[in-house]
């Protein structure tokens, strides 16, 4: 069913199984435990952060896969995306895993248009089997986009750190636990930031457009989830985005409403304004949230990952910073249902 | 003719562009004022003791100090950019370290380092100067440009 752009499925698919794969940045965060694989080197044995990349994506969807009790020759369709030109580290895992695969790319909100994909497609019976995920690896990203990792440009208290990790997700029509029933589509919004340390800004009007058409679509109270988080906003995007929000008259609740990005590093880890990249929402979600879900301790969670549309081309040419949002419902068993 | 200067932000953009910057963290632009200029001075200072040794050890005079001293100071940053460190204690250090020769150094190694995975010839080759290349061309323009005036008015005066 739709209603404006936010699809409620008729019958939500289930998460069968999902899997976070990090690095050893991460390793050291408060996250940890919810990694089902944790790197000590940033190189993954390979002889170029690209292949690193890949080989992380590789391993969380042979995790997932694993996970739901399956063989990769039953996954019917792949989605995934990820931060590199023409997403190699996607299409070079699908090349791994020799099914069907659709390349995505949406930035950092990556994660959550593959799983509303993935669940349309699960959803609408094309597909029984379908695997979802993203990557991103913080030296491929910094030498794609900045500057070479070892030069030393001082970076502004805005900046972000790109995750190096991997997230993927099963999704099938039956089962138990984790479903997803609902998603809302992004527009893109570009407020006219022009300055690519300084994401969090640029993002956070996007976050706020997806999550209040989310909740006029629907017609739902501020108190609809146990917890709304978007993708990676940050220090300095997540305050904005729920000052924007209250301004626009949708005050969330403060302590439901969270950042990835604020999640995954300590505090006192040298990362600026917090964590960004496709893998910041995509091992959050897959790891923290889904098994936070699971034990029952969350029932009802939305997740909405924001990407900033640009590239280093664009951003040398002056132009500014499009930035989209996709919202996707979690819901476990238990809680109120989405059909 | 492009329609760049017609770019206008919209009233909207305006607006929230201000509303953004309220709530963003500045530079700490004196604490970055005051570091660059001790860290900066240092280096200057290590280069001069560096000189010195040179001077009191070996055959150099003041004026033929000056190569080695600088061949010491690139291979030290070379070092430190190899090692890793020295991205990090530019982050601490900001315009101090991005004193002439240390911070070039810096530059041309750290995109050497960068692009080895594509190759000796497209990679380390063809984007070592990636960053350096401009100082080198602005630089060597704007000496040219200079040595122009400085002839010029030379002539002038002799004309006198």
């Amino acid at each position: 069913m739709i209603q404006g752009r936010t699809w409620t499925f008729a019958n939500p698919p289930f998460i069968a199984a999902s899997s976070a794969v990090g690095g050893p940045f991460e390793a050291q965060g408060p996250l940890a435990d919810d990694f089902d694989l944790l790197h000590q080197d940033l190189w993954l044995g390979q002889d170029s952060y690209e292949k690193a990349e890949k080989k992380l994506l590789e391993q969380a969807c042979e995790r997932a896969i694993d996970k739901a009790g399956m063989r990769k020759e039953d996954i019917q369709f792949f989605l995934a995306g990820d931060l590199m030109d023409q997403v190699i580290s996607s299409s070079f895992t699908a090349r791994t895993l020799a099914v069907p695969y659709l390349g995505l790319f949406g930035a950092c909100s990556t994660s959550m248009e593959g799983l509303a994909l993935g669940a349309l497609l699960v959803d609408g019976g094309y597909a029984e089997r379908v695997l979802v995920g993203t990557s991103s690896h913080n030296a491929s990203v910094e030498k794609q986009f900045r500057y070479p990792t070892e030069y030393g440009a001082q970076k502004p208290p805005t900046s972000q750190w790109s995750v190096t990790g991997a997230g993927a997700a099963v999704l099938q029509p039956n089962g138990d636990g984790v479903r997803v029933t609902r998603a809302t589509v992004g527009r893109v919004v570009d407020m006219g930031i022009q300055d690519p340390f300084n994401m969090g800004a640029a993002m956070a009007p996007a976050a706020v457009d997806t999550i209040e058409a989310h909740f006029r679509d629907l017609d739902l109270s501020t108190t609809e989830y146990d917890l709304i988080l978007t993708g990676d906003l940050g220090r300095v995007g997540h305050p904005i985005a729920s000052d924007l929000l209250a301004k626009h008259g949708l005050q969330l609740p403060e302590d439901r409403f969270g950042d990835c990005g604020l999640m995954i590093y300590r505090k006192d880890q040298p990362v600026q304004a917090g964590a960004s990249g496709c893998a910041s929402s995509a091992c959050v979600t897959y790891g923290h949230i889904l098994n936070r879900m699971r034990k029952g301790e969350l029932c009802k969670v939305l997740i909405v990952a924001t990407g900033a549309l640009l590239s280093p081309l664009s951003y040398q040419q002056k132009e500014s910073i499009p930035c989209i949002a996709h919202a996707v419902t979690l819901e476990s068993e238990g809680g109120n249902g989405g059909s | 003719m492009s329609d760049k200067k017609k770019k206008k932000l919209t009233p909207t953009q305006q607006e929230y562009q201000n509303f953004a910057n309220k709530r963003e963290p500045k530079r700490p632009i004196v604490r970055n004022c005051i570091l660059a200029f001790l860290i900066g001075g240092s280096i200057c200072l290590l280069g001069q003791l560096i000189s010195m040794f040179y001077m009191t050890y070996f055959d150099f005079t003041e004026k033929t100090a000056g190569d080695p001293t600088v061949a010491t100071l690139i291979f030290l940053s070379a070092l430190f950019t190899g090692l890793g460190i020295y991205d990090h204690f530019a982050q601490w250090a900001g315009a101090g370290t991005l004193v002439p020769v240390t911070g070039f150094a810096n530059s041309v190694a750290s995109a050497a380092i960068e692009h080895r995975t594509e190759g000796f010839v497209l990679g380390v080759g063809g984007n070592m100067f990636k960053l350096a290349g401009s100082v080198i061309v602005f630089g060597v323009f704007s000496a040219f440009v200079i040595a122009i005036i400085k002839v010029v008015i030379m002539q002038f005066m002799g004309g006198f």
